[in-house]
């Protein structure tokens, strides 16, 4: 016990450092998928069969594959197969790979997320937009965007909360988010080594800032709770 | 001249030709009634003149302008049918109010929205919410203007979907079963307005399962059976007098409710 007090702020401070990393990773995964999701829901919606088709093929590649793998391949398939290593060495080369890959896979989810909310709107609505003659992308903006939201923040949260455990993969290419770091310890950091606590530790990182994210979450529910 | 004038339309749905020739005039400040039995294409028709669905044959013409001509390929451009579409105001069975506004928001966002396209919002904003006021004390709802749609009753909804259809100045003003989905008691306050709009000759078409109504307010009323014009004529005539089997038939099942 006495000596995981002297540990403690050392691997505080290690800890810190990797969260740091996870939480950039988180950010720009939902800034990247966010947008990226609604462009592909409109790509499974299409009328142009050979765009939904391909889509919805896209889709079932990315969902029907270990995130894991898809690191794997975008990090090491431009250097290893193609000669061409774009992401560089070092810690920002791993991070813009990491980065790459999981908005890739967090866009198909919101996607198929996005499209269920797009059509639980009632066509009504839109057919009411139309015959006051307002445009598709008045209608989709000033009509459907605030009801889809509505319907999609549930699913939409449960993807969130996933999100911030799933940065933990990241470390399969070695990015230095907390899992990193709190195993580092065992092997030896910061002049100490084979302690395992500190990989224990991180979990209550992830639960704490899934707790805030929660909370912020059933906050945007309750505030378009004045419609229905 | 008639306002309206609608020649031979046609409508199939996969194999079901759900119009097989409609055509019939409006004059202006007319009251159409548009009877029949579920299923006759009365709701096809009104969807077709307000350019949901587009007719596999015919033509429309609204005061002088044909809108549309099936074989005359420069009246079909996609580009066109918003415009088009302004002529004719539709008012749902379902309201289809939007929820997130407020029934004040609901009546001006259609216009604050052409407006703000055509760069004349900043001028024309006040006037716009004068008229929307207006509106709101005509149908009988000045005090509750900015409550959501939610918090209305049906009819109260209906009405305020009628208001948003005006504050657009349709030519002609579409109403499909406009009282179908409310309480018996509702239908009331929604007919009444309507009324109140025949009086200030207000254009109208107006598909409905109320015959009374019908009858009353209208100064013509067509009767449809599988996709034709089974009967057409002045209510009184057609209500008292029908000529057609069919009408007779389907009077009587009404008037035996």
């Amino acid at each position: 016990m006495e000596v995981i007090i002297q540990q403690l702020p050392i691997v505080i401070h290690a800890l810190n450092i990797g969260f740091m990393q996870t939480l950039k990773l988180f950010a720009v995964t939902l800034l990247g998928a966010f947008p990226l999701g609604l462009i592909i829901a409109f790509g499974s919606l299409s009328r142009i069969k050979i765009i939904s088709m391909t889509t919805g093929l896209f889709i079932w590649i990315i969902r029907g594959t270990p995130l894991m793998i898809q690191l794997l391949i975008v990090y090491y398939f431009p250097g290893l197969v193609l000669h061409n290593p774009i992401w560089g060495g070092g810690e920002s080369g791993r991070f813009m790979a990491a980065s790459v890959a999981f908005v890739i896979n967090y866009s198909c989810y919101f996607s198929e997320i996005y499209r269920g909310g797009i059509q639980s709107v009632p066509v009504g609505q839109q057919e009411a937009g139309l015959v006051l003659g307002m445009t598709k992308k008045q209608i989709f903006f000033h009509v459907t965007l605030l009801q889809m939201i509505k319907r999609i923040v549930p699913p939409i949260s449960n993807e969130i909360i996933t999100l911030v455990k799933d940065t933990a993969l990241a470390r399969i290419i070695a990015l230095q988010e907390i899992i990193w770091a709190g195993q580092a310890f065992m092997k030896g950091s910061y002049n100490i080594s084979g302690a395992i606590w500190p990989l224990f530790f991180t979990a209550f990182y992830y639960l704490v800032f899934n707790g805030i994210v929660t909370v912020m979450l059933a906050g945007l529910e309750r505030k378009l709770d004045y419609f229905r | 001249m008639s306002i309206l004038e609608v020649r031979n339309i046609r409508k199939t749905f996969g194999n079901i030709e759900v119009l097989k020739g409609i055509t019939f005039t409006l004059e202006k400040g007319g009251v159409l009634s548009v009877i029949g039995s579920s299923g006759s294409g009365k709701t096809t028709l009104l969807r077709c003149l307000n350019f949901l669905e587009r007719p596999d044959d015919g033509v429309i013409t609204v005061k002088g302008e044909v809108l549309f001509d099936r074989n005359d390929p420069k009246t079909l451009h996609e580009s066109q049918i918003r415009r088009k579409r302004l002529h004719f105001g539709l008012v749902f069975q379902s309201f289809n109010l939007f929820p997130q506004y407020t029934a004040l928001q609901n009546v001006m966002l259609a216009p604050e929205l052409f407006m703000k396209e055509n760069h004349t919002w900043n001028a024309e904003k006040a006037r716009l919410a004068d008229e929307a006021e207006e509106l709101f004390v005509q149908i009988g709802l000045a005090d509750r203007m900015n409550n959501y749609p939610h918090q209305l009753s049906g009819g109260q909804q209906q009405r305020v979907a009628i208001a948003r259809a005006l504050i657009m100045h349709p030519d002609i003003l579409c109403f499909d079963e406009p009282t179908s989905a409310l309480d018996p008691e509702l239908t009331g306050e929604v007919l009444k307005v309507i009324g109140k709009l025949s009086e200030q000759n207000t254009t109208m078409i107006i598909v409905t399962h109320e015959m009374e109504f019908a009858r009353d307010v209208a100064n013509q009323v067509i009767f449809m059976d599988g996709g034709v014009i089974c009967e057409q004529g002045e209510p009184h005539e057609l209500f008292g007098n029908p000529k057609e089997e069919r009408t007779k038939q389907f009077l009587m099942r009404y008037n035996q409710k």
